[in-house]
C-alpha cells in the first residue's frame, strides 16, 4: 500500500502563535483515518493544509506522492501558481461542518457546478451524474430545492454528493456531524460509512467515537498541535495509554 | 395572563371555525374588551388632512398658475426629449458607475497596497466633493489642457471633446463610481467566507469562484441600495444643466422662460420626473426579488401572480419540490 497522504514535521503558525507543532502521520490509500482532539488543538487548520486552504510554515506534505502547493527541484522549493494549487484541489473532496453549500442554487445545480465550471463536463452528464449521486445519498427528491429548504443533515448529505461529484481520490471530513441536531447525525454517518465501504480514502475530524470505533482503521489523537496518540481506533479509544488521551476521552465518552 | 392572549387565534373573525383551527376541546372566548381609544391618532389625521386641504386649495385657484399650461406641455415634444435624455444619461452614468465601481471596489479589497490605495484616494476624493462642482470641474477642462491628447490613439481640441453630453456623463458617472464602489464592497465582504473556501476546496479559480458563487450572493445585498442609487441619479442629472446639456429640467425651463410659464414647466418637470421613478421603483421590486432566490424558502408572490392566482382561484406554488 502507498501512503495517500503523508505528513513530515508539519507546522503552521498564524502570526506568533504556532498552531501546529510538527505532525507526522501518514493516511493509506483506502483507509478511514480519524482524528480527535479537543477544541483548539490544530485538527481543522491540519486538514485544511492538506488541500492547501491554509499555507504550512515548515515541513513536507505529500498527497498521493505529490507535494502539496509547492514543486521541489534539487533542494529548491518553489510555491505552485494559483491555478496548478486550483488543479492539485480537484482530486481532493472537502466537507465543512458548517456545509458551506451555495445558497443561490439548487442542491442538483450544487453538485452540478463544479464538474461543469471546473472540468468542463457538458451539463447535461454532469445534471445525470449529479442526479446519481443525489440518490446515492438519499435525496433524489430534493434535487429542486435550495438549501434553505433542506435540513442541516439533507444539506450536509448534498455537500458530500457535491464534493464527490469531482471524484476525489481522497476525502476530507472536518466534524461533517457537529453542527446538526442529534436525530440527523445518523443519516450523514450512515452516507459516510457507504462510502468508506466502497473503498474511498478518508480523513475524518470527528467527535463521533461510536463512527470512529466502527469505521475507522487508523486513529490519531492530537493535543496541542502535536499528534499524541496512534495507532487502532479500538485499541486507542478502550486502552489509552496517555495521560492526556485518557482525560480528553472520559470527558466525550 | 398570558394564557388568555395564547388562545386569541390569529383569525380576523374568530367565530368562524374557532375550534378546529384551535385544535382544542373547549372554543376560546373571543375577547371581548373595549379597545384603547386612540384620541391623539384621530386629532392629528384631522390636522393633517386640514393643511392638506389648503395647500391643495391654494395652487389650485391660485390665477397666476395656468394649469391648462401644464396640460398642454406634457406631451411636448421638446419635453418628451429632454426626458428622454435624462433617462439616457442616467442610465449611462450609472453604467459607467456600476462598471467602474466593481473595478474599484476589487482594488480596494485586493492584497496589494498600491491598488487598494488608489481605489481608496479615488473614493475619498470623488465622494469628498459636491457633484456639481465636480461637473463644472469636466465642463470647463479646456481652460487649462486645450487638448486632449491619448497619444497616437487620439487626439483633439478639448472643447470639441467635452461637449455637455461628456461633461455630464464624467461628472455623474465617475461620482457615482465612488458610491457603487462602497456599496460593492460591501456586498462582497457580506458573502461567507466559508463560500470562497468551498469552491476554492472544488478546485475553481479565483475569477470563477468570484463571478460564479460570491457575485450572485452579494447581488442580494449591492441590488436594493443600487436601484436607489438610481433613482437618485435620475433625480440628481438635472444638475447637468449647468453644463447646458438639454435634459429635462433645462428642457422644461427653457420653454418656461420664453412662455412666461415658469412654474408650469416646473410642474411639467416634477411629473415626468415622478414617472421615471415610479417606473423603476416597480422594477426594482422585481429585480430584488430575482436575487433573493435562495435566501428565503418560499419567495413571496409578486403583485401580478397575486391577481392571476385570485382570478384562477388557486395558488401557483413555486420553489418547494423537485
Ligand atoms: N485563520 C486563523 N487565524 C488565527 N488563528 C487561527 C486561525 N485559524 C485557526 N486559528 C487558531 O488555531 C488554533 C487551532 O484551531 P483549529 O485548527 O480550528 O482547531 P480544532 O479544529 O482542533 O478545534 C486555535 O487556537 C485557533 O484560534
Ligand atoms: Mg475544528
Amino acid at each position: 500500500m502507498t501512503a495517500m497522504v503523508k505528513a513530515e514535521g508539519v507546522h503552521k503558525s498564524f502570526g506568533a502563535v504556532q498552531v501546529l507543532k510538527g505532525i507526522d502521520l501518514e493516511v493509506q490509500t483506502g483507509e478511514v483515518f480519524c482524528l480527535i482532539g479537543p477544541s483548539g488543538s490544530g485538527k481543522s487548520t491540519f486538514l485544511r493544509c492538506i488541500n492547501h486552504l491554509e499555507k504550512i510554515n515548515a515541513g513536507r506534505l505529500y498527497v498521493d506522492g505529490e507535494l502539496v502547493g509547492y514543486r521541489q527541484k534539487g533542494d529548491k522549493l518553489y510555491e505552485l501558481k494559483d491555478s496548478e494549487v486550483a488543479l492539485q484541489r480537484r482530486d481532493i473532496g472537502m466537507v465543512f461542518q458548517r456545509f458551506n453549500l451555495f445558497p443561490h442554487m439548487t442542491a442538483l445545480e450544487n453538485v452540478m457546478e463544479a464538474p461543469v465550471q471546473v472540468k468542463g463536463t457538458n451539463k447535461a452528464q454532469a445534471k445525470e451524474r449529479a442526479r446519481e449521486l443525489l440518490d446515492r445519498v438519499g435525496l433524489a427528491d430534493k434535487a429542486g430545492n435550495y438549501p434553505s429548504q433542506l435540513s442541516g443533515g439533507q444539506q450536509q448529505r448534498v455537500a458530500i454528493a457535491r464534493a464527490l461529484a469531482m471524484d476525489p481520490k481522497l476525502m476530507l471530513f472536518d466534524e461533517p456531524t457537529s453542527a446538526l441536531d442529534p436525530e440527523l447525525v445518523g443519516d450523514v454517518l450512515d452516507v459516510m460509512r457507504d462510502l468508506a465501504e466502497s473503498g474511498m480514502t478518508m480523513v475524518v475530524v470527528t467527535h463521533e467515537m461510536g463512527f470512529a470505533r466502527e469505521v475507522g482503521d487508523s486513529l490519531v489523537f492530537m493535543d496541542g498541535g502535536v499528534v499524541v496518540e496512534s495507532g487502532d481506533p479500538r485499541e486507542v479509544l478502550t486502552n489509552p495509554q496517555h495521560e492526556r488521551t485518557q482525560a480528553f476521552l472520559s470527558k466525550v465518552l | 395572563m398570558t394564557d388568555k392572549f395564547d388562545k386569541v387565534p390569529a383569525d380576523p373573525d374568530p367565530s368562524a371555525d374557532a375550534v378546529s383551527k384551535t385544535g382544542g376541546d373547549i372554543p376560546p372566548e373571543a375577547m371581548k374588551a373595549i379597545p384603547v381609544r386612540h384620541y391623539g391618532r384621530w386629532i392629528s389625521a384631522v390636522v393633517v388632512l386640514a393643511l392638506l386641504a389648503l395647500l391643495i386649495n391654494a395652487f389650485a385657484t391660485a390665477k397666476k398658475i395656468q394649469w391648462n399650461a401644464v396640460g398642454e406641455y406634457v406631451f411636448d415634444s421638446t419635453v418628451l426629449a429632454g426626458a428622454g435624455r435624462t433617462l439616457l444619461i442616467s442610465v449611462l452614468a450609472m453604467i459607467m458607475g456600476v462598471v467602474l465601481g466593481v473595478i474599484l471596489a476589487v482594488m480596494r479589497m485586493s492584497k496589494n497596497p498600491v491598488t487598494s490605495s488608489v481605489a481608496w484616494f479615488y473614493i475619498w476624493i470623488f465622494r469628498g466633493t459636491p457633484v456639481y462642482v465636480q461637473l463644472l470641474i469636466w465642463f470647463n477642462l479646456a481652460l487649462v489642457f486645450e487638448t486632449l491628447n491619448l497619444g497616437p490613439i487620439y487626439k483633439d481640441e478639448m472643447v470639441q471633446v467635452m461637449t455637455p453630453f461628456m461633461a455630464a456623463l464624467l461628472g455623474l458617472g465617475l461620482n457615482e463610481a465612488a458610491y457603487m464602489a462602497e456599496i460593492c464592497r460591501a456586498g462582497l465582504m457580506a458573502v461567507d467566507e466559508g463560500q470562497t473556501e468551498a469552491a476554492h476546496a472544488l478546485g475553481m479559480s479565483h475569477g470563477k469562484t468570484l463571478r460564479r458563487i460570491v457575485i450572485p450572493q452579494a447581488m442580494r445585498v449591492i441590488v436594493p441600495p443600487t436601484g436607489n442609487e438610481f433613482i437618485n441619479m435620475l433625480k440628481t442629472s438635472s444638475l447637468v444643466y449647468v453644463v447646458t446639456y438639454n435634459e429635462l429640467l433645462r428642457a422644461t425651463s427653457t420653454i418656461g422662460s420664453t412662455s412666461y410659464a415658469v412654474m408650469e414647466m416646473l410642474f411639467v418637470a416634477c411629473i415626468w420626473y415622478l414617472v421615471m421613478t415610479s417606473v423603476f421603483s416597480v422594477f426594482q421590486y422585481y429585480l430584488e426579488r430575482r436575487y433573493a432566490r435562495g435566501s428565503l424558502r418560499q419567495l413571496p408572490p409578486t403583485p401580478w401572480q397575486k391577481v392571476k392566482a385570485n382570478m384562477l382561484g388557486m395558488g401557483r406554488e413555486r420553489g418547494a419540490g423537485a
